[in-house]
C-alpha cells in the first residue's frame, strides 16, 4: 500500500470541499472495496477522505411514497430493512446475493455503486488495462475473457461492473442523488454507470468533487412478482456470470408493466427500454420472454470465451421472469434455482 | 487396552487452536523482530537486468534489500539445495541465488524493514529491467508435441497396444485435469529468531522440520547446532510444506544478513508462485471383451513441470492395483515450461489419474451397457497384477457393497437422463479410490515420570491431520495412563527423526514408534514391579505383564497390579526414558493399498446447467482406523475437495505473458458452504493383521481419490453429457 493523507469529512460541503482541493483524493466509507485496489497498488490515492460519520445514514420515505436512502446506510441495513423487506423485495434479494454477510455490514450503499470491475486484467499491475492505466490496451480482448461483457463493449475495455444492488435499482428506475461544488443534482440510476467507449477509466458521470449522498427508489416496488437470479461458478461468494432483475405487474396474466435487467453482461446494469415496451400487454408466458429476451440481447458480441453467457442470460432472462410471473422469487438463502 | 485407539478422541489440540493459544509460524514474536516482504519477477523467462532498490532504501524504516547481488552467501552446489523430496532429475530452484528470472511470479527480492507495512510499500520502490526472453511458454496443450517420457509407474505387461486395437469394445480419451493450487488457511511463513554468534532457530510452516534443517544447513553452509527449526502447528498445507519453501532461505539470509530476527510472511497472492498440481492430459484406453471382461488397459499421462526440475508421479498404473487385464502399459510424459516446479498435493498422481481412469471405466460401463459397480466387480483384481502379489488386505468389494447400500444405488435407473426432480436433472455416479499404505522409519522419545505422566517426542509435523492426537491415543494406552497424563511434543528439528508428514504414511509410522518405545518402558517396568517385595507380581515373566490404569498389571488377572508410581518410587526413578525407531519388517510378500468406492448425487438445472452436489457417499477400507472422529473429518475434507476437483478448482494462466490471472481464492474457486450437502462415511471393517501390529494404514490421500470422477460419472448420467475437461463448469453443460 502507498502511504497517503487521511482526513475525516465534518459534513458534505467539507467533503465536496476536500475532493475539489486534492485531485488525487478519493472518498472512502466501508472501503470494502477501495482498501482491497489500495493493497493491489490498483488505486493509489493521495488521499483518503473519510466519511463514515457523515448523516447520511437514514432511510426514509419520501412525498410521493417512495423511499430515500443515505448513502452510507451498510448494504445490509438496506437489505433487511422493512420497507425494503415489504415494498422492494428484488433489491433485498439482489443485495443478499453479493458478497458475504461481513462484506454487506461494511459496505455503503454509495460505495456498493462505486465498486469497480474484478477484471484480473484490472487488478495485475504487470499487465495492461485501460480501466486502470487509460491508453496501456486490453489484455482481455484477446486474453482470458470468460467472465467479460457481451453488451456495450468497446475496443478499449469489455470489463464488467460487478454489483448486483445496481441491477435492482436499475430495474426499479431508481435515482442517485449527488451533491457537488455546483449544488445538488439527480440522475437516473441507468445514467450514473457508463459504457467504456475510449474512456474506460471512467466508470461514472460522476464530476469532478460530486458525491453520492441517496438513492431514491421510486413508489412503484413491484413487491409481489418479481426475482432476482444469479448465475455463477459457485453457489454462493462468486461474482454474477449472468444475473437476471425481473419485476413484473400483472392483471390477470397478462402483463401490465414490466422491468428487466441484466447484471455481469456489461459496464453497467443492462435494461433494454424495447423488452419491457414488448412485454406490455402481453401474457406472461415463456414466448414472450424469450422475446424480450431478444430485445435486451440485441447487438450482444462475445469474445474467445464468453459466448456461452449470450445463451446462459437467453435463459436466465425467461426463468427469472417465469420467476417473477408465478410470484416463486429465486431465495438467496436456499441455493437451489427456482 | 484400547481405551483411546479406536475411539472418537477429540483433538488434544483442539482447544490451544480454537483460543488462539497455538501458534503457528509468523505469530512468533521476538524483541527487534523485523519483517521481509517479497518482490516477484513479473516476466516468465529472462534475466535481471538491472535492479535498482536505492529509492526503496530511501524510505524511513527501511534496513535492507537482499537481492541476488546483494545477499550473504548461498551455496553454489545444486546438491545442496537438494532437499529430501526433491525430483532426482534437475536442479532445484535457489531463491536470490542469480539473475536469471525462471518462473512468473520468482522471488527476486527482498525489503526488510521494522514494519511489514513499509517493507510492502518499499516493494513498489524496487526498480527492475528485465532483458525478456520472449520465447517462453507456459501451455500444456501447445507443448504436448514435445513431451519427454520420464517415468513408466509398471513395466507393461503383453501387447496392451495390439489388445487394445482388437478389443471387442474399446474405449479411449483424454481427460484434462487443470493446474490446482494448495490454498492451505495458513500463509506461508518464517520467523528467523536471530540467537547471536550466527545461530538460527527458525519457526517455519513445514511438513519436515528436519527436512527444512538439513536443507537450510547446506544451503546457508551452518552446522547442524547452529539451526534449530520448529513448526508446532501447521495450518493446512495438503503437500505444499512438503518442500522448503523460498521463504525459508529469504527469512533466514535476512537474519544472517542484518544480525537480527527477522519475519517473512507471503501473501495468498505470492503463494501461487510456489508448487501446485501439475495440468495433466490422462489419456486413458480400456479394451473389453463384451462381458466387460478387460483385455487391455492404457494410461499415459502428460504433465507441466518446470524447465529445471522434472517432477512426476504416478499418474497412471492405478489399473494395476484395481482391475484385471492380461495386458497393460502405463506411462508418465513432462512437458517443460517456464514455471515453477508442481509439487505433490493431497493424493499426488492418484488424485488426476484415477479420476481418468475411473471416467473411463464409467464410459466404458455405458458402452457395455452394464451397471458401473458390476463392471468393476468383473474386472476386480485380488492381486496387485505388477508385483502378482496378494493384499495385506483389501475390502474393497465390502466398500462397493456398503457404499451402494448406504447410498441407495439398486434405485438407479441406468439410462442417462432418466432421473429428475422438478427443474433439477438427477444423476447418480460412483468411483473408486485407490492409495498407498507406506510406513517410514519415525523414531520417538518418551519420558515417563514418578507423577504417572508421559511425555512424547517427536520431529514429525502435525499438519492439521490430527498426529497430536493419535500418537496421545497410542501413547495413553501402551502406558495404561489416562490421555489427560500425556503430553506430545512435535515438529522440532532437536527431537528424534521422523520423514516429512506426507503420503498418508505417518499415522501408521508415528504410532509404531510410540508402540517400540512404550514396550520398552513396560518391560522396565515390569522389572522393576516384580522385584518389589512382596509384590503382587513377583516372579511374573515381563511378557505376561501390562500397563492398565495408571498400574502394572498381570495380564491374565488384573487385580495383580502394582501402581506405576509405586514402582518407579521403589526403583528411586524420577523418569524413565526411552528412543525407539520403529521397526518395520522388510516384507516384498505382499501389496499395500488403502481402497474406497465413491458415490454421489448430483442435481443439474436443466435449463441454466447449475450443477449441486446433494449427497455423497465415501466408503472407505483403510485398516484400523486409529480416531473415527479425526478420521471422518479427513475425508470428508477429502470429499469437499473432490467437489472443487469436479467443480470449481482452476488456476488460470495467461499464457501471453505466462502469469496466473486469478491468483486469489475470490477468483481461485474451492466450494463454499453453499456448495456442501450431505457427505456420509462409511468406514468398513478391514481387520489388517499383516501390514503392522495397529494394523494401520493411513488417511490422509484416500479420501479424495476417486471424488471427481463420481461428480463426473454423476453429471454425466444426469445430463448425457460426458465432461472430460475439468473442472465441470456449466458453460460446459450449455454447448
Amino acid at each position: 500500500m502507498i502511504n497517503f493523507q487521511y482526513s475525516r469529512a465534518a459534513d458534505v460541503a467539507d467533503a465536496i470541499l476536500l475532493l475539489t482541493a486534492h485531485p488525487g483524493a478519493k472518498l472512502i466509507a466501508g472501503g470494502t472495496n477501495l482498501i482491497d485496489l489500495m493493497k493491489e497498488n490498483v488505486e493509489q490515492p493521495s488521499w483518503l477522505i473519510d466519511i463514515s460519520r457523515l448523516p447520511l445514514r437514514k432511510i426514509e420515505e419520501t412525498a410521493d411514497g417512495g423511499l430515500r436512502i443515505g448513502a452510507l446506510v451498510p448494504n445490509s441495513d438496506f437489505a433487511y430493512h422493512p420497507l425494503i423487506e415489504q415494498r422492494y423485495p428484488l433489491v433485498a434479494s439482489a443485495i443478499l446475493a453479493g458478497a458475504s454477510a461481513q462484506l454487506r455490514n461494511m459496505a455503503s450503499v454509495g460505495g456498493n455503486l462505486m465498486q469497480r470491475t474484478r477484471c484480473a486484467y484490472f487488478y495485475d499491475t504487470a499487465t495492461p488495462c485501460n480501466k486502470r492505466t487509460h491508453g496501456s490496451g486490453c489484455s482481455a480482448i484477446d486474453g482470458l475473457n470468460r467472465n467479460h461483457a457481451i453488451l456495450g463493449t468497446s475496443a478499449a475495455c469489455i470489463a464488467t461492473n460487478p454489483s448486483d444492488m445496481s441491477v435492482a435499482l436499475a430495474a426499479l428506475g431508481a435515482f442517485v442523488h449527488i451533491a457537488g461544488p455546483s449544488g445538488e443534482r439527480t440522475i437516473a440510476l441507468t445514467d450514473f454507470h457508463r459504457l467504456p467507449g475510449d474512456t474506460p477509466h471512467i466508470d461514472t458521470n460522476l464530476d469532478t468533487g460530486e458525491i453520492i449522498t441517496a438513492i431514491e427508489l421510486p413508489p412503484r416496488g413491484f413487491a409481489h412478482n418479481y426475482s432476482y437470479l444469479k448465475v455463477r461458478d459457485r453457489l454462493s461468494y462468486a461474482f454474477a456470470l449472468v444475473s437476471v432483475a425481473a419485476a413484473l405487474e400483472l392483471e390477470g396474466n397478462a402483463i401490465s408493466e414490466a422491468r428487466v435487467a441484466l447484471g455481469g453482461v456489461a459496464h453497467k446494469p443492462w435494461r433494454s427500454f424495447e423488452a419491457e415496451a414488448a412485454l406490455r400487454g402481453q401474457a406472461a408466458t415463456v414466448e414472450h420472454f424469450s422475446h424480450a429476451a431478444d430485445f435486451l440481447l440485441q447487438g450482444a458480441r462475445a469474445s474467445a470465451h464468453n459466448g456461452f453467457k449470450v445463451e446462459l442470460a437467453r435463459r436466465a432472462i425467461v426463468r427469472t421472469l417465469m420467476q417473477a410471473a408465478s410470484a416463486t422469487p429465486q431465495s438467496q438463502a436456499h441455493k437451489k434455482i427456482a | 487396552m484400547n481405551a483411546y485407539v479406536g475411539t472418537a478422541t477429540s483433538r488434544v489440540d483442539g482447544r490451544a487452536k480454537v483460543t488462539g493459544a497455538a501458534k503457528y509460524a509468523g505469530e512468533f514474536t521476538v524483541d527487534g523482530l523485523v519483517h521481509g516482504f517479497v518482490v516477484e519477477a513479473t516476466i516468465p523467462r529472462g534475466r535481471i537486468a538491472r535492479l535498482d532498490t536505492s529509492e526503496a532504501l530511501k524510505v524511513t524504516g527501511v534496513l535492507d534489500v537482499l537481492t541476488h547481488a546483494h545477499r550473504p552467501p548461498l551455496a553454489d552446489k545444486v546438491e545442496a539445495w537438494k532437499d529430501e523430496v526433491a525430483p532426482d532429475e534437475g536442479s532445484p530452484f535457489r531463491p536470490l541465488y542469480d539473475d536469471i528470472i525462471k518462473f512468473n511470479g520468482q522471488p527476486i527480492a527482498l525489503v526488510v524493514a521494522t514494519e511489514w507495512e513499509t517493507a510492502k510499500f518499499a516493494a513498489t520502490l524496487v526498480r527492475v529491467e528485465y532483458q525478456e526472453d520472449h520465447t517462453f511458454a507456459t501451455e500444456l496443450e501447445t507443448g504436448r508435441n514435445r513431451a519427454t517420457e520420464v517415468k513408466r509407474p509398471h513395466e507393461p505387461r503383453g501387447d496392451a497396444a495390439g489388445a487394445l486395437a482388437g478389443a471387442a469394445m474399446r474405449h479411449e480419451a483424454d481427460y484434462f485435469v487443470p493446474t490446482e493450487h494448495h490454498n492451505p488457511m495458513e500463509l506461508f511463513a518464517t520467523t528467523a529468531v536471530w540467537d547471536g554468534n550466527g545461530r538460527l532457530t527458525v519457526y517455519d510452516k513445514t511438513q519436515g522440520v528436519l527436512n527444512v534443517h538439513r536443507y537450510l544447513c547446506g544451503v546457508l553452509d551452518k552446522q547442524p547446532d547452529e539451526i534449530r527449526v520448529l513448526s508446532p502447528y501447521v495450518g493446512g498445507a495438503f503437500g505444499s510444506g512438503l518442500r522448503p519453501q523460498y521463504q525459508v532461505v529469504l527469512a533466514t539470509l535476512g537474519a544472517l544478513a542484518l544480525k537480527r530476527s527477522v519475519r517473512v510472511v507471503l501473501t495468498r497472492q505470492q503463494m501461487y508462485g510456489l508448487g501446485y498440481r501439475p495440468a495433466t492430459i490422462e489419456h486413458v484406453g480400456l479394451g473389453a471383451k463384451p462381458d466387460g471382461a478387460l483385455e487391455a488397459v492404457m494410461h499415459e499421462a502428460t504433465a507441466v513441470t518446470s524447465r529445471y526440475e522434472d517432477f512426476a508421479r504416478n499418474d497412471s498404473g492405478w489399473a494395476e492395483q484395481l482391475y484385471k487385464s492380461r495386458n497393460s502399459h502405463y506411462s508418465h510424459k513432462v512437458v517443460r515450461l517456464d514455471v515453477s516446479t508442481p509439487c505433490d498435493m493431497r493424493a499426488p498422481g492418484a488424485a488426476s489419474g484415477v479420476c481418468a481412469l475411473e471416467c473411463a471405466m464409467d464410459e466404458l460401463a455405458v458402452a457395455l451397457k452394464l451397471d458401473p459397480i458390476e463392471l468393476r466387480l468383473k474386472c476386480y483384481s485380488d492381486r496387485d497384477q505388477s508385483e502378482d502379489l496378494p493384499y495385506t488386505s483389501k475390502q474393497l468389494r465390502e466398500c462397493y457393497a456398503r457404499g451402494a447400500e448406504a447410498f441407495g444405488w439398486s434405485k438407479r435407473n441406468p439410462a442417462a437422463r432418466s432421473m429428475r426432480d422438478d427443474k433439477e436433472l438427477v444423476g447418480w455416479g460412483m468411483a473408486t479410490g485407490v492409495w498407498e499404505a507406506l510406513q517410514m522409519p519415525v523414531a520417538v522419545r518418551i519420558v515417563l515420570t514418578a507423577n504417572g505422566h508421559a511425555e512424547v517426542f517427536c520431529a514429525a509435523s502435525d499438519i492439521g491431520t490430527g498426529t497430536y492426537t493419535i500418537v496421545a491415543q497410542v501413547a495413553a494406552d501402551a502406558l495404561g495412563l489416562p490421555i489427560e497424563n500425556i503430553s506430545v511434543k512435535l515438529a522440532d528439528s532437536t527431537l528424534p527423526q521422523a520423514p516429512v508428514e506426507g503420503g498418508s504414511w505417518m499415522a501408521a509410522s508415528s504410532a509404531h514408534a510410540v508402540l517400540g518405545a512404550a514396550e520398552d518402558i513396560r518391560q522396565e517396568l515390569a522389572r522393576l514391579a516384580s522385584a518389589m517385595p512382596s509384590s503382587p507380581l513377583a516372579g511374573i515373566d515381563a511378557a505376561e505383564v501390562i500397563l492398565v490404569d495408571g498400574t502394572i498389571a498381570s495380564n491374565g488377572e488384573k487385580s495383580r497390579a502394582v501402581p506405576i508410581t509405586d514402582a518407579m518410587r521403589y526403583g528411586k526413578l524420577e523418569r524413565i526414558e526411552k528412543h525407539k525407531l520403529n521397526h518395520f519388517a522388510e516384507d516384498k510378500s505382499h501389496a499395500r493399498n488403502t481402497h474406497s468406492a465413491v458415490f454421489a448425487e448430483v442435481k443439474v438445472d436443466e435449463q441454466l446447467g447449475v450443477i449441486r452436489v446433494t449427497r455423497v457417499v465415501s466408503a472407505v477400507a483403510a485398516g484400523r482406523i486409529l480416531n473415527t472422529k479425526t478420521g471422518r473429518s479427513q475425508i470428508m475434507g477429502g470429499v469437499v475437495w473432490g467437489i472443487g476437483m469436479a467443480l470449481h478448482e482452476e488456476t488460470v494462466m495467461d499464457h501471453r505473458f505466462g502469469r496466473i490471472m486469478n491468483a486469489n481464492i475470490a477468483e481461485y474457486h474451492i466450494p463454499v458452504n453453499a456448495d456442501i450437502h450431505d457427505i456420509d462415511v462409511i468406514f468398513v471393517d478391514e481387520r489388517d493383521d499383516h501390514i503392522n501390529r495397529l494394523g494401520v494404514k493411513g488417511l490422509g490421500e484416500i479420501g479424495i481419490v476417486g471424488v471427481p470422477a463420481a461428480i463426473a460419472n454423476a453429471v454425466y448420467h444426469a445430463t448425457g453429457k460426458r465432461i472430460r475437461r475439468f473442472p465441470i463448469t456449466l458453460d460446459k453443460l450449455l454447448t
